[in-house]
């Protein structure tokens, strides 16, 4: 039972970085209806930057670790941001209304690009940071010497993600931006009819998805240590799985799928094999589109005949 | 989708101080986001110590690059019109090539069949010519599926990992020789391609797309990790080479250089393997082509055009989607099993997502469903990347790039017309733009 | 009537979560005759279409198909494309379903799938080119130039299907769904989006359909003018329910159809029935 409240925590943790990556997917997709393949590299930009600021500001002599932390988190938040934004701008702008490949392409080659620019930008060894949240509280100590154990760094990611899916809820349900946004998802003509800005309400898509993603590289860079230039196909397959996996376009599809992803893939190294995880997250995708084509959340399509 | 006129290019009359406005805009974004990413190199040292050091005269010039970058492009939008760099070329020129495109497939396969003739003596480019034409068999395979059902495939790369795994198990394991393994290794891949169409097929879209990415995933990380099996990332080696109706192509007493009486060469068997993928790849074209033309085809490009149409005319749609997934993955199947015999060493590498996505490109780069496009583009796709051979880092960021660019260029590909496949008095091209993609 | 009827719809009903689209609506088709549904937007008749052809499964009731040769099927207990394959039930779209990138000849290819498929003894003779299968294609090739010819767009056959003007593009599909050999056809709203010379023509393929071909039609309509003239039998809907039917003379003059169709305002009402007559 330790063991199996251990892995829950550790399950819903990973779970959050899925699901903060997975929300950027899912909006893009919400609203240009593009899989934006691109997006796990966004991820993996968002931990290099936060790395070398760290490393920067380190250099620099602070040593607040809450000050750093700030200042980190906009720092990466922003540069990634304008990272998205650059990258609508140059390769899936000029798609838009171009034929649904096209674009899909169009990303797959950027995934290309930041990978690989970012390999020959800062070298294909892993970068590995010094922990720099520590401790943590001993939730449960079994007799038999089995702890339960919750470390700080756990509950900052925790927090954050739900802070920010806070932040992000009311952006997409109270803002003007958000009411542009999701009149952009309905009928872009009709949007751009009405005096909705297109252009810029799908920039702002992407410059939030990436600001997320930035954050999702930061914790992540902060929970295991190190980031390297590859990552970010990975973390972005799974994210991308835990998007449609949720029902894609479904914001909270997107964190609900994050979550079950994060805990599938726990469970199953804990359990079963380590080796076969990432086969067990696939699967049970597989397995639960089969069931349910349009995923958990995701509204089920009625076809117009 | 519908068209919105673009609103980007509505300052093509700008004089020089608004391109100046421009260049400066972007050389600025240009700085901020290679600022830390350039203009700071970080290196784990030795104790695993981070170090870095600045590079601010890298991050100068690129950010130099880019503002004069953007002063020629933005005079070369000007000088020549709205964006559409359709628009660079002229229609005469499309005619013209229309015209060319006539011959240009036969003078294509004359100058395939000569290549070992004309470059014998150049063992690099008989290599070169051999990885484009697998290149070219896998991306006839995939049109199947993709270019002619509509069915979007990002796993492609299963099936040809399928048939590489067949034929090297079978072969190392019960010595079977490669004609008896070929056959067997497309049948298992088109089996597992039923396997997985089957729950699948019903998926609509991105789901299907990411169905099919997550099967790739699958299958090359069961490849990793069932190590008895497979040999796991050490892969598989010693695979036997193929032989010309069992007379080995070696050094040997009863090599048919022997037979022949001969003196032996290794070239001997490079130029048979450049003969048999390319007879490999002709057999995948010529199928398809009558595939095209019977029910069964005009059934896979219709469910392209309109899966409910279809199921109201009374085709089962469920069964003929399975019959484009299977016999791509059946084409996929056979290109692996060449694969394996050429390389007589295969592990999970060579089946990454990346292969997926390449011949993905190679068939949009093409023109969907058009079969001389295809074979440009793996042409010009594998041919390009060798270009780029020296450059060993930057190869992978060009391509990508050139893939952005080109999808850009010609969002449709190379060969931007649909041939009919029966006419009463004359067939005439139809344009893409009437072609629909498919929903699936 | 009964043991004319192509086509018995018994107490069909169709619910949609809680929305009821259509209402046991009971009605029937004659053979070999053209059979209207018609009522205000949103009376449920596309929803009945789409239980007909297997598009929906009907929450309840029965639809029973009666072959020349006695044989009935069940149609709610068949699905999508089965209902077109085996019980020979061919139908149109409101918003037209053609194959737009592919030529005229194809579209009618394509609707002879099934006969051609057995024919190329599923691909495998096919693909070998036995004389039997070369010999159907050409028959089906020459099926399809007779309708071609029959819809007056013989001289469009390789054109790209997207590529014809509205009017060919409806008749196209008319002439596709035929091309299955159907025994009852299904039109929804073939007359939408025709002018008055178009829709004449409409009027006299369809007549021309049931006289020599003696194939049963069961269509959707708004045109008033086309329902009127080629109609034997109307059937008319509001709200999901079946309000009247008769032949176009007795529909014309009842009170109720007056009074769904244009609310109380009978005059205009008046005017559109008899735009009809």
């Amino acid at each position: 039972m330790d063991y199996f409240a251990q892995q829950l925590i550790n399950g819903l943790v990973l779970g959050s970085i899925y699901g903060l990556i997975a929300i950027g997917y899912t909006m893009v997709y919400g609203i240009v209806g593009m899989i934006n393949f691109a997006h796990g590299d966004i991820f993996m930009i968002g931990g290099f930057i936060a790395l070398i600021t760290f490393l920067i500001l380190i250099s620099l002599g602070l040593t607040a670790i809450p000050v750093i932390l700030l200042v980190v988190l906009l720092v990466s938040m922003a540069i990634t941001a304008l990272y998205g934004w650059t990258i609508e701008r140059i390769a899936y702008r000029p798609l838009r209304h171009s034929f649904r490949l096209a674009p899909m392409l169009s990303a797959i080659g950027m995934s290309f690009v930041l990978t690989n620019y970012s390999q020959v930008a800062q070298g294909a060894r892993v970068k590995p940071i010094p922990p720099f949240i520590t401790g943590g509280y001993t939730l449960h100590e079994s007799p038999d010497g089995f702890v339960i154990q919750l470390s700080n760094i756990q509950i900052m990611v925790v927090v954050t993600t739900i802070v920010l899916l806070a932040i992000f809820t009311w952006l997409v349900s109270r803002t003007r931006l958000g009411r542009d946004m999701r009149a952009c998802e309905q009928d872009q003509t009709m949007a751009a009819l009405l005096g909705v800005n297109v252009d810029r309400t799908i920039s702002m898509t992407f410059v939030i998805g990436a600001a997320l993603a930035a954050v999702a590289g930061l914790m992540y860079l902060l929970y295991y240590g190190l980031v390297d230039f590859f990552m970010g196909f990975v973390a972005g397959i799974k994210a991308f799985t835990a998007a449609v996996l949720g029902g894609i376009g479904s914001l909270p599809g997107a964190m609900l799928g994050g979550l079950a992803i994060g805990l599938i893939e726990t469970f199953w190294s804990a359990y079963f094999s380590v080796e076969y995880k990432d086969v067990a997250a696939f699967s049970i995708l597989i397995v639960v589109l089969i069931f349910m084509p349009t995923g958990l959340l995701g509204r089920p399509e009625v076809e117009k005949v | 989708m519908t068209t919105i006129p673009q609103t980007t290019h509505a300052s093509r009359t700008a004089g020089i101080p608004s391109i100046l406005k421009t260049a400066v805009i972007n050389a600025l974004v240009a700085l901020v986001l290679f600022s830390l990413m350039v203009g700071i190199r970080t290196e784990a040292g030795s104790d695993g110590q981070l170090t870095y050091w600045t590079r601010f005269g890298e991050l100068a010039s690129l950010v130099a690059v880019v503002f004069g970058g953007s002063i020629v492009i933005e005079l070369l939008r000007q000088w020549i019109g709205p964006s559409g760099a359709e628009r660079l070329v002229p229609p005469a020129v499309h005619t013209g090539m229309a015209f060319v495109g006539r011959f240009l497939a036969p003078a294509l396969l004359i100058f395939a069949l000569l290549v070992p003739v004309i470059f014998y003596n150049q063992r690099y480019i008989l290599d070169l010519a051999i990885l484009v034409l697998t290149y070219v068999m896998l991306g006839w395979g995939l049109n199947v599926v993709v270019g002619l059902a509509g069915l979007l495939d990002l796993g492609y790369v299963a099936f040809y990992a399928v048939g590489a795994y067949s034929y090297a198990l079978l072969a190392t394991n019960f010595g079977w020789s490669f004609w008896v393994c070929l056959p067997l290794a497309g049948i298992l891949a088109a089996f597992w391609g039923m396997l997985l169409g089957f729950p699948v097929l019903r998926l609509r879209g991105d789901y299907l797309a990411i169905v099919t990415l997550a099967f790739g995933e699958i299958i090359r990380l069961v490849i990793i990790n069932w190590q008895e099996l497979t040999g796991g990332p050490n892969g598989v080696s010693g695979i036997p080479r193929p032989t010309l109706l069992g007379i080995p192509l070696d050094n040997s007493d009863d090599g048919l250089a022997a037979k022949l009486g001969i003196e032996y060469s290794p070239t001997h068997r490079i130029v048979f393997l450049f003969y048999l993928i390319l007879a490999m790849a002709l057999l995948t074209n010529w199928v398809t082509i009558r595939l095209r033309r019977l029910p069964i085809g005009r059934a896979w490009e219709a469910l392209r055009e309109d899966e409910v149409a279809c199921r109201a005319l009374g085709i089962n749609t469920t069964s003929t989607k399975l019959t484009a997934f299977a016999t791509g993955a059946m084409f996929g199947g056979f290109a692996g099993a060449f694969f394996a015999t050429r390389q007589g060493f295969i592990s999970p590498e060579s089946f990454t997502f990346q292969e997926s996505a390449l011949v993905l490109a190679i068939v949009v780069l093409g023109g969907m469903g058009s079969q001389l496009g295809v074979a440009l583009a793996a042409l010009t796709m594998i041919g390009g990347f060798e270009l780029f051979r020296g450059l060993e880092t930057y190869r992978m960021l060009v391509f990508g790039m050139a893939m952005v660019l080109i999808m850009i260029w010609r969002p449709r590909g190379l060969i931007g017309h649909r041939a009919p496949t029966v006419f009463l008095t004359k067939a005439k091209a139809i344009s893409s733009d009437l072609v629909k993609e498919g929903h699936g | 009537m009964s043991g004319e009827s192509i086509l018995k719809v018994d107490k069909l009903t169709m619910r949609f979560g809680g929305i009821v689209a259509v209402h046991e609506l009971s009605f029937a088709a004659e053979r070999r005759k053209i059979t209207a549904l018609i009522g205000p937007n949103g009376a449920g008749k596309t929803t009945v279409f789409n239980c007909i052809t297997g598009f929906y499964k009907p929450s309840g009731g029965t639809i029973r198909l009666t072959h020349d040769d006695g044989r009935q099927i069940a149609l709610e207990r068949l699905n999508d494309f089965r209902i077109a394959k085996q019980a020979k039930v061919a139908r149109t779209f409101q918003n037209i379903r053609l194959f737009p990138g592919m030529t005229a000849l194809e579209n009618l290819m394509v609707a002879q799938h099934n006969a051609l498929m057995r024919a190329s003894g599923f691909t495998f003779l096919g693909l070998i080119g036995v004389p039997t299968y070369r010999s159907a294609e050409a028959s089906a090739i020459a099926l399809a130039t007779e309708w071609l010819r029959r819809v007056n767009l013989l001289d469009r056959a390789d054109d790209a299907a997207g590529n014809l003007a509205y009017g060919d593009q409806r008749r196209l599909e008319i002439a596709r769904a035929m091309c299955t050999e159907p025994a009852l056809l299904c039109l929804d709203e073939p007359a939408a989006g025709l002018n008055a010379r178009e829709s004449a023509a409409l009027s006299e393929l369809l007549l021309s359909i049931r006289n020599e071909l003696g194939t049963s039609i069961l269509l959707i309509e708004h045109d008033m003018s086309v329902v009127m003239e080629i109609s034997d039998h109307i059937v008319v809907m509001d709200h999901g329910m079946k309000i009247a039917q008769g032949s176009p003379r007795e529909v014309r003059d009842d009170p109720k159809v007056i009074a769904a169709y244009l609310g109380t305002d009978e005059e205009e009402a008046i005017a559109v029935m008899e735009s009809g007559s």
